[in-house]
């Protein structure tokens, strides 16, 4: 595992959305500024946020003195010199305290979260626009996985940084900071002693949240292997059972499972050694503010109330002293997940309409490919199609065959430009289609893909997934064509049926043939199929061909096919070989031939039963 | 959302006006979150996993009280200090040193208690969601196919997880919410005991949070609900979006999914406002209330020291306790929701838990071995899932030890259960299945898993390496016994030109090789087996020429000296066979080779002159004319 990952790692301008790689320093700090800069597009929140938290923090201050001064009067009243009045005044005094503290603080955390919310908000719709923009060759080399979690996961991390990092800090910095000019000028030692466990607390606190942050992470891996241990054990359930593997399998679990559980438990240890060490350090200081200050006390140096304030300002400043690692957590995790998010919504999209790129015209509707190749990226250069040519008019069907990676898919590939030709060009009715809108270039040439992903939706919007505004009369017609409508007819909610991931399961050839339909549905300039009959059986698919001689006329077909019966009837065929076109011509022609169509032909149409017996006969 | 998500059975052409058929993301079908929050019979069945730690959860119960316990004397602490050790004038030494003494005292247990409380609550908590999990996964392995055809993976999963991690939170925080009782109790307790009237008018503020919690409790849940759901919304359809891509960017319609997804997340966007709105709205409250507090305690407390009532350290301790009683109730109204989750996670884990395990060893059940030949017999053999429809009806035929037969017939007929039953997936409900001469509820499964070796219809594989997907479970096989068998099925040279040869990674369910080359690494993992009887369901996709003369020709490999029982789709593979056994709607109703069937003009040669590539795929109307002439 370590090898191929690594190696492909090194290579990869997309490395940086696996979870286990690192983010550099430059690109986290500049994810950090970047958020910030975000954060204000929203001013008026942003300034009420930091606002109302410096009124919460001055509120929260006064609390404390306010008790202390109380407990003094209090005490002057006892002794006969105080004044009631003033007491009661001290008391509403600390409940509009209380009430003002608490709304300041309402003011603070919703605008600082509305703020997290508004920017995740903007994000996600970058996010989502970008991934559908990116082209295919984005997405052959990023896992899915790794794309979903930048959307969820990072996306939270970026969202809690203006509330959790950002506003902490100030809240933070302006406690602890007023706090303790408030003690120290009050009282320099007791002072002192009031602020010791915070240093100590504030390290403890960080030093664990980055830990816990790390081991997270490698838990979570380890996780993701129990889960998969688990998904695969349960989605190949069959195999398990027919291979009696159930011993083997729990022993993969519990391996996976110890791992996890083992770590788990370290990371409990860390919190709770730091929990309460930090604990102890609070209540030590708590102590020693306790004696110093009861001796000045009764040295007559400080009254009660004063040192009534400095105890409960330490149990005001303890929780968010201890909650400083979080802080500080939120600012490493908002840095790599920023640096990630970022990275996504910059990446630069490869395929994209040039400026000011009039749309398609369709005019004689002529499909030319002139010396056309192609390379995948990190092929090393290695032509996937070399030199083609051809040239196909309205009304034409094209075949195109040839052995396993000779090129078929990426060749039907480039026309709807799903990839850039690396050299030659390909022209619709005389334009490149580089130079017009991709969008109508993609009305223009469709494609019934060999693994066709269907929308967990309705078999009706499925259908009508390439033209949603369409009437209702022409979902039933291409569905007629594809040899669906019965099958749909013969469900419970017929087109209202759910289907897709979490809808009704279709076999290999149901969704083959509504792949088919949602695509004449588009009504293209050039209809592709590519491989997409294969589980359709053939007396099924003779009569969705039947169905389609009128809808062919209007348009150019492109047919990809392993069995020669869903081709042979075209109007000339394509023999490919390593990327090059090495045959064509008509069915006829090319068995004349006597080449490689010939053999594939012979070995299709003899009896199958033969084709052991004379070994190697063919290729 | 979209009423079309959930529409009544329709005909599309049924409308006049054109309307937009079009949805982002798909409403997650979620399950009940909340259940009722105690339930006995879910609570005992937890209980099972609690039990072999029960020396920890006391051991964690008691480190709580104490934790608790050293939290409440740190106000009166202070108190005594205050009230008798700082009268003005004269320093009283004794009366600090011994505070301090106390303190450390009180410091050193409170740190002990609370690192043995979450040390030990926490591990106890994982370990039990941890053993939960096992025992689930292991149950899951020995539970009927049927209940797992059934049952979605994705649900099983939340089984295995979400449902087992929020009993791990109730656990760990049941323990922690025992604590916040006491503390609450000992609070209220050691304020009463200072001064019952002062502790009295500072509790009336108790039930007002209790009615505005319980008030604002109903709306938030709802709130937080509301948001969770949108946000798993959003996410459904971000998730939509990367994985169908392809098919977005094929058929043009980027920029109208954009919109709708703007929708959605603008929707997010307001139900998380609205949450927290409602989550902030408690702190205003709760300060309202403390603020209240205090100042009762400033006025009523102080002039109950003026009056000599009290000494001012008990009007300081009171401010302290004031400050600490909110904590607790607020972690408890939250614990009542988490019981509530938890006891509908139990619930579903005990359903899982209690699924029946459909097959078992006898007690006297022996092991098939070496002296046992590879045949195979049905003898009248009747089996349903459900017994009212049986699928197999009284079928009976023999394949003798070496030889090969073909099982085809469309669709329904009964085929894919013949080949479970061999394995004994299920128990037949009449009649018996012998292997190797002996019934099959009569040996040990894992004696029968090394005797029948199987591949079925789907190549599927795991993720590692190519080298352990063909081993598999057959530890016993050495590396060179691996390569062995990659040869003898063809696979050996495209598996040598993989980047790192056999120690190549497979992506997720071998994504990253073609179905060919799947199906050739799953003939080698079950020739690994040498096994004597080879169970085999054919593939029905189509693959291309070259690809299917390669598995022909590994099939016969792997045929070679085992008895073959084969479901046979092509022709090539049914004429090889020695024997064809033809099924329809469970009934036997042919059976002898190629030439006898086609002379005996039955469904098998009318299959036959159709020359339909594969029995399975039939178009129904055939499959319906079959019918109508065999009744």
């Amino acid at each position: 595992m370590t090898d191929t990952s690594t190696e492909l790692q090194a290579n990869d301008p997309q490395r940086i959305f696996r979870r286990t790689s690192s983010v550099g320093r430059d690109q986290g700090l500049g994810a950090i500024a970047r958020i910030t800069r975000m954060a204000f597009r929203y001013p008026v929140r942003v300034t009420l946020a930091l606002v109302a938290t410096v009124a919460a923090v001055l509120t929260q201050l006064s609390i404390p003195v306010i008790l202390g001064r109380a407990v003094d009067q209090t005490q002057a009243i006892a002794e006969g010199g105080g004044d009631r009045d003033a007491l009661v005044a001290s008391a509403l005094i600390l409940l509009a305290a209380s009430v003002a503290r608490g709304l300041f603080t309402l003011v603070q955390n919703y605008t600082a979260e509305s703020v997290g919310h508004s920017l995740a908000r903007d994000l996600r719709k970058d996010i989502y626009d970008r991934i559908q923009r990116l082209s295919f060759s984005f997405h052959d080399r990023t896992h899915s996985g790794d794309l979903i979690t930048v959307g969820m996961l990072d996306l939270e991390g970026v969202r809690m940084y203006f509330s959790t990092a950002l506003v902490r800090t100030v809240l933070l910095t302006l406690l602890i900071g007023i706090g303790a000019w408030l003690l120290l000028s009050t009282d320099l030692v007791l002072g002192l002693l009031a602020l010791s466990f915070v240093p100590f607390a504030a390290w403890r606190s960080s030093v664990m949240q980055l830990t816990l942050r790390k081991t997270w992470l490698v838990l979570q891996e380890r996780l993701a292997i129990l889960s998969r241990v688990m998904e695969e054990n349960l989605a190949g359930i069959r195999v398990v059972r027919a291979f009696s593997a159930a011993d083997h399998e729990m022993a993969k679990f519990d391996r996976a499972s110890t791992e996890a559980l083992r770590l788990s438990h370290s990371r409990i240890n860390v919190r709770v050694r730091a929990t309460s060490a930090m604990t102890m350090a609070f209540f030590g200081a708590m102590a020693l503010v306790l004696l110093v200050g009861g001796r000045q006390v009764a040295a007559g140096e400080i009254t009660v109330g004063t040192l009534a304030t400095f105890l409960t300002f330490m149990t005001i400043l303890q929780m968010p002293v201890r909650q400083l690692g979080l802080m500080v957590n939120a600012y490493a995790r908002a840095s790599t997940t920023g640096a990630r998010l970022f990275a996504l919504i910059d990446m630069p999209v490869a395929i994209d309409d040039a400026p000011g790129a009039p749309e398609l015209q369709i005019t004689d509707g002529t499909l030319r490919l002139e010396d056309v190749s192609f390379a995948y990226d990190g092929s090393g250069g290695q032509a996937a199609v070399s030199g083609v040519s051809f040239e196909a008019r309205r009304g034409e069907t094209i075949g195109v065959v040839g052995a396993p990676g000779s090129g078929k898919t990426t060749l039907m590939h480039l026309i709807p430009r799903f990839y850039d030709v690396t050299a030659g060009r390909i022209t619709i009715d005389g334009q490149d289609i580089r130079d017009v809108r991709l969008s109508s270039v993609r009305q223009a040439v469709a494609v019934v893909q060999q693994d066709s992903f269907l929308f967990t939706t309705t078999i009706e919007n499925n259908i009508a997934y390439g033209d949603p505004f369409t009437e209702g009369r022409r979902i039933r017609g291409v569905s007629d064509s594809a040899q669906l409508h019965d099958y749909v007819l013969g469900l419970p909610k017929q087109y209202g049926t759910i289907v897709g991931e979490r809808g009704v399961s279709l076999s290999g050839g149901q969704r083959q043939r509504l792949s088919i339909a949602r695509t004449l549905m588009m009504e293209p300039a050039i209809l592709i199929f590519d491989d997409s009959t294969a589980a359709i059986d053939a007396g099924t698919e003779s009569r969705i061909r039947a169905a389609l001689r009128e809808y062919a006329a209007d348009r150019i077909t492109l047919i990809v096919a392993h069995r020669l019966a869903s081709l042979m009837h075209a109007d000339r065929i394509l023999f490919l070989e390593d990327g090059s076109v090495v045959e064509q011509g008509t069915h006829e022609e090319l068995l004349a031939l006597g080449g490689r169509y010939k053999a594939l032909h012979d070995l299709q149409m003899r009896p199958e039963g033969d084709v052991l017996d004379e070994k190697e006969a063919t290729p | 959302m979209n009423p079309a998500q959930h529409g009544e059975p329709r005909d599309p052409h049924d409308d006049g006006r054109p309307r937009m058929r079009a949805v982002v993301g798909s409403h997650r079908i979620e399950e009940e979150i909340f259940g009722r929050a105690f339930d006995g019979k879910v609570v005992r069945r937890i209980w099972e996993f609690v039990r072999p730690y029960r020396r920890q959860v006391v051991i964690s119960v008691a480190a709580v009280l104490t934790f608790t316990a050293t939290q409440l004397s740190i106000p009166l602490l202070i108190r005594y200090a205050i009230d008798h050790g700082m009268e003005p004038g004269g320093v009283q030494n004794n009366v600090l040193t011994v505070v301090a003494i106390l303190f450390a005292v009180v410091i050193a247990i409170n740190y002990v208690a609370s690192r043995t409380q979450e040390a030990v609550t926490g591990r106890m908590a994982e370990n039990v969601l941890f053993d939960i999990r096992r025992r689930m996964f292991a149950h899951l392995q020995r539970v009927s196919l049927s209940f797992m055809d059934k049952t979605e993976v994705g649900r099983l999963m939340s089984r295995l997880q979400g449902d087992v991690n929020s009993m791990q939170e109730f656990l760990e925080t049941s323990v922690l919410s025992v604590g916040d009782i006491m503390l609450l109790v000992g609070i209220v307790g050691v304020m009463l005991w200072l001064d019952w009237q002062l502790a009295l008018l500072v509790l009336m503020v108790i039930p007002i949070l209790l009615v505005v919690r319980i008030l604002w409790l109903a709306r938030a849940r709802a709130a937080f609900m509301a948001a969770h759901e949108a946000n798993s919304v959003t996410n459904g359809a971000l998730a939509e979006a990367i994985h169908g891509v392809r098919a977005v960017q094929a058929m043009d319609r980027a920029a109208l999914n954009a919109r709708l997804y703007d929708e959605l997340v603008e929707d997010n966007f307001n139900a998380h406002l609205r949450a927290s709105r409602l989550a902030q709205i408690m702190v205003p409250i709760v300060d309202s209330l403390t603020g209240i507090a205090m100042a009762v305690v400033v006025v009523a407390g102080g002039l109950m020291v003026v009056s000599g009532r009290i000494e001012v350290g008990v009007m300081v301790a009171f401010l302290f306790y004031i400050q600490r009683f909110f904590d607790p109730i607020r972690s408890l109204t939250m614990q009542y929701s988490v019981m509530q989750r938890a006891m509908a996670s139990g619930h579903r884990l005990t359903e899982v838990l209690d699924v029946e395990v459909a097959v078992q060893d006898a007690p006297d059940a022996v092991a098939l071995g070496e002296d046992d030949d590879g045949s195979v017999e049905f003898r009248n053999v009747t089996f349903g899932y459900d017994p009212e429809h049986p699928v197999l009806k009284n079928v009976s035929f023999r394949v003798g030890s070496g030889e090969t037969v073909a099982l085809i017939g469309p669709t329904g007929s009964g085929k894919s259960s013949s080949m479970a039953l061999i394995h004994r997936f299920y128990d037949v409900d009449d009649g018996a299945v012998m292997v190797g001469g002996r019934d099959v509820r009569a040996v040990t499964q894992e004696s029968l898993g090394r005797h029948i070796a199987m591949v079925l219809q789907e190549p599927y594989l795991f993720t590692g390496s190519v080298m352990d997907n063909i081993r598999y479970s057959s530890h016993w096989a050495t590396d060179d016994d691996v390569v062995e068998a990659a040869r003898a099925v063809g696979a050996h040279e495209f598996i040598s030109a993989l980047p790192h040869g056999y120690e190549t990674i497979l992506d997720e369910r071998g994504g990253n090789l073609s179905l060919g080359q799947r199906q050739l690494l799953s003939f080698a993992r079950a020739l690994v087996v040498d096994a004597r009887i080879l169970v085999l369901d054919e593939a029905t996709a189509n693959i291309d020429s070259y690809t299917e003369m390669q598995i022909q020709r590994a099939l016969r490999t792997l045929l070679e000296g085992r008895t073959g029982l084969v479901i046979a789709h092509r022709l090539a593979t049914i004429r090889n066979a020695d024997r064809i056994v033809v099924l329809q709607q469970g009934q036997l109703i042919e059976e002898g080779d190629h030439e006898a069937l086609m002379d005996a003009g039955g469904l098998y040669s009318r299959l036959y002159t159709m020359n339909y590539a594969s029995f399975d795929d039939l178009p129904d109307e055939i499959t319906e004319a079959e019918r109508a002439i065999a009744t």
